[in-house]
């Protein structure tokens, strides 16, 4: 019999215990069905330092709905292998039971259903009283944010992200690293980042011109915790000019800089650091990659891909911690640090059920004022959906098919290409669509809907390369996106096979014809990476499909056969 | 509306990236290095190429090699259709047998770096860069 007490709770003696089975058992108790607060934040405080982390809540203040992932498909070494299992596979692996607490917050099925019993998650002011619960226990834990932080609504695009640095300061963090936060521009993050009262931290963020570390960002931070000396390095998402529009922060180059990494790891290790802490922007298969490779680092805070793993992923002796995204989860890790290294380790992964955390008031009062100014234009009811809209998933999701309708239809085009990006809220079915509701799956600085002829054999180069961003065998040339949402044709993807040969049978759906390499045809898309893209703001474009649908419903979509699994 | 090819490609393909397939090995590359060696084995040990995994900017790419007492140090950026990008000499009075330098690569290909160590012996190690589209980053 489990106690109460361990509900959520691993320890490292546990997942030593599990590590040739793979998994514990998290959420045995998460099977019950009610729950309260203490429950979800009782922690027996372990060792002498506490870290929490967020990551990627893209400018989510307030609770939400978000549906994990039904597809999230691993290749080479790390097929089969958290966070590319789903579903029942999922639950089964972390002992989870169906219908429970856990099941809702960790997976898809039944989602709609399992939303109208636990309600929304997340809200920065729930985040606040988890985080304040955890500094009554330990006043000194230390707070990362992984970032894409000031970048994913309404407020935060019309106050270039500063409802978001307003908010997170009043939290209190100790460092941040970045990635989406790039897109406000180099001017506009040098500005908050220098008026932020924490640091601001990447050891891969360089001066692009001479190709040594940028001045703006420190590559690591120390701070005395618990008598030990505990070093924080930051890793920013090594792709940004690549999978965003370079031309924005033109100052900057990334990559993933292993050999950097390496060397400042040493760095900190011959300054005398107890603890070696990454904060990440990586995703989870490159921060496990770079785990095996570079050595002497105890825990890795990972970020980008938005998983939300319930135990820490153990590679040689790096912690990996997964803390999903959109403010949905609060990560806790209590660690024992004596004579200069890690013993144990206690985690715990808090799921922000927005009904059973009571908001912290004073940060309730930040995020109204935040948003007042916007009150009329964010509530304001452009339609209904009878259908679950969702974005997560390798191929499609819900909210891209409407997405990709709406550029069908008010762009007048054949194909309609969505970009397959991982933030973006869910809505149930029921659920009014309001401007904000559209904000949260389309804002962003570069977000014009373009219009343009391309030949089926250019479609073919772009869904080859985008494939091969997402499933090249090795971890170091993923992006950590999904694949690119394709509206008005079908087509069949083998991702077991070399770049080039993954895409076939591409065909114009409304037709039923196979797509003719060398013909023409209208695509409309966005969030193009070139600059001077043209064309109205997608989130107008998706705005007049929906006041024309009134009710958005939706058919299944099968126009991509996944093969090579 | 008319927009130029250039303006609107969904997602974004520098200008220079005709396309973005992976060239192999090339001839041209195989002589240059059967030249520099004169047919001789090279190890796989003591050279270091340092390279990103893929480039934010074919027409730019920055990359470093460096190999302890080698006396000269080949570049080749294989998928190129002109392999050489440079040969680095090193005199007895150099104080560390590095180089530092930018290419630009027609595409996703490997670049390969081939020491003549200071023994007469020669090494030899490679790296794939990717030249991508770019696509759409969580």
């Amino acid at each position: 019999m489990i106690s109460r007490r361990d509900f959520l709770q691993v320890s490292m003696a546990a997942s030593a215990l599990v590590g040739a089975s793979g998994f514990g058992n998290w959420a045995r108790l998460a099977a019950q069905q009610s729950l309260s607060q203490d429950q979800l934040l009782e922690f027996d405080t372990y060792g002498n330092i506490s870290l929490i982390h967020v990551t990627d809540i893209h400018g989510q203040l307030k609770p939400i709905y978000f549906r994990e992932p039904s597809v999230n498909i691993g290749v080479g070494a790390n097929k089969g292998h958290v966070p590319h299992i789903t579903g029942a596979d999922f639950r089964k692996a972390y002992g989870i039971a169906d219908g429970s607490p856990s099941a809702y917050a960790l997976t898809h099925d039944d989602f709609s259903a399992l939303a109208q019993a636990y309600g929304r998650v997340g809200g920065l002011d729930r985040v606040a009283t988890i985080i304040n619960a955890i500094r009554a226990d330990r006043p000194d834990a230390l707070l990362f944010d992984g970032g894409d932080t000031w970048h994913g609504s309404y407020t935060c695009h019309h106050t270039a992200g500063q409802d978001m640095v307003n908010v997170m300061n009043a939290l209190k963090p100790d460092a941040m690293t970045f990635h989406w936060e790039f897109t406000l521009g180099s001017e506009r993050v040098q500005e908050i980042v220098e008026s932020l009262p924490f640091a601001a931290l990447g050891q891969n963020i360089f001066d692009a011109e001479w190709d040594e570390p940028a001045e703006l960002f420190k590559p690591y931070k120390f701070f005395e915790r618990g008598g030990a000396k505990v070093a924080v390095i930051g890793q920013a998402f090594p792709y940004m000019p690549i999978a965003n529009p370079g031309w924005m922060f033109p100052e900057y180059s990334f990559g993933i800089r292993d050999e950097n990494m390496q060397a400042m790891v040493d760095e900190v290790r011959a300054a005398g650091a107890d603890l070696v802490v990454v904060l990440s922007h990586n995703g989870f298969d490159v921060d496990k990659k770079m785990a095996g490779k570079v050595r002497g680092i105890d825990v890795i805070l990972s970020g980008h891909t938005h998983d939300a793993l319930p135990e820490p992923v153990l590679v040689g002796k790096t912690h990996i911690i997964a803390s999903g995204s959109n403010g949905k989860f609060v990560s806790r890790v209590d660690l024992d640090v004596r004579d200069g290294q890690l013993m144990g380790l206690r985690h715990k992964l808090i799921p922000v059920f927005s009904d059973v955390i009571a908001p912290d008031p004073a940060v309730a009062q930040l995020i109204e004022a935040e948003r007042a100014p916007f009150k009329d234009q964010l509530a304001e009811v452009i339609g209904q959906t009878d259908t679950l809209l969702y974005r997560r998933g390798n191929f499609n999701g819900t909210w891209d098919d409407l997405i990709c309708d709406s550029l069908l239809s008010e762009r007048e085009a054949d194909i309609a290409m969505s970009p397959g990006v991982r933030w973006g809220p869910s809505l149930v079915p029921g659920d009014d669509i309001t401007r904000e509701d559209i904000w949260n799956v389309t804002s962003m600085s570069y977000g014009a809907a373009y219009r343009s002829e391309m030949t089926g054999e250019f479609i073919k180069v772009i869904l080859e390369d985008v494939a091969d961003n997402i499933f090249n065998p090795d971890p170091y040339y993923q992006q950590g996106g999904d694949m690119v949402r394709i509206g008005g044709m079908g087509y069949r993807i083998d991702i077991s096979k070399p770049q080039g040969e993954r895409i076939s049978e591409m065909t114009l759906l409304r037709t039923g014809e196979l797509i003719d390499p060398s013909k023409s045809y209208v695509v409309s898309g966005w969030a193009s990476v070139n600059e001077g893209t043209e064309g109205p703001m997608i989130w107008d474009v998706v705005e007049d499909h929906i006041r024309k649908l009134g009710t958005v419903s939706l058919a299944p979509n099968t126009s991509v056969q996944v093969a090579g699994v | 509306m008319e927009f130029s090819r250039r303006e609107t490609l969904a997602l974004g393909l520098g200008a220079a990236m005709v396309t973005v397939l992976p060239f192999r090995v090339n001839a041209k590359a195989e002589d240059r290095i059967a030249e520099f060696t004169g047919g001789a084995e090279m190890a796989d040990a003591d050279i270091t190429l340092n390279a990103p995994e893929i480039a934010e900017n074919g027409n730019t790419v920055p990359i470093s090699v460096e190999a302890p007492g080698a006396t000269a140090i080949m570049l080749l950026a294989t998928g190129n259709p002109e392999p050489g990008v440079a040969t680095f000499k090193f005199g007895p009075a150099a104080a560390q047998q590095a180089a530092s330098t930018r290419i630009r690569l027609a595409g996703t290909q490997d670049v390969v770096a081939v020491a003549k160590l200071a023994d007469g012996s020669f090494a030899k190690t490679s790296a794939t860069i990717k030249v991508t589209i770019g696509g759409c980053g969580g």
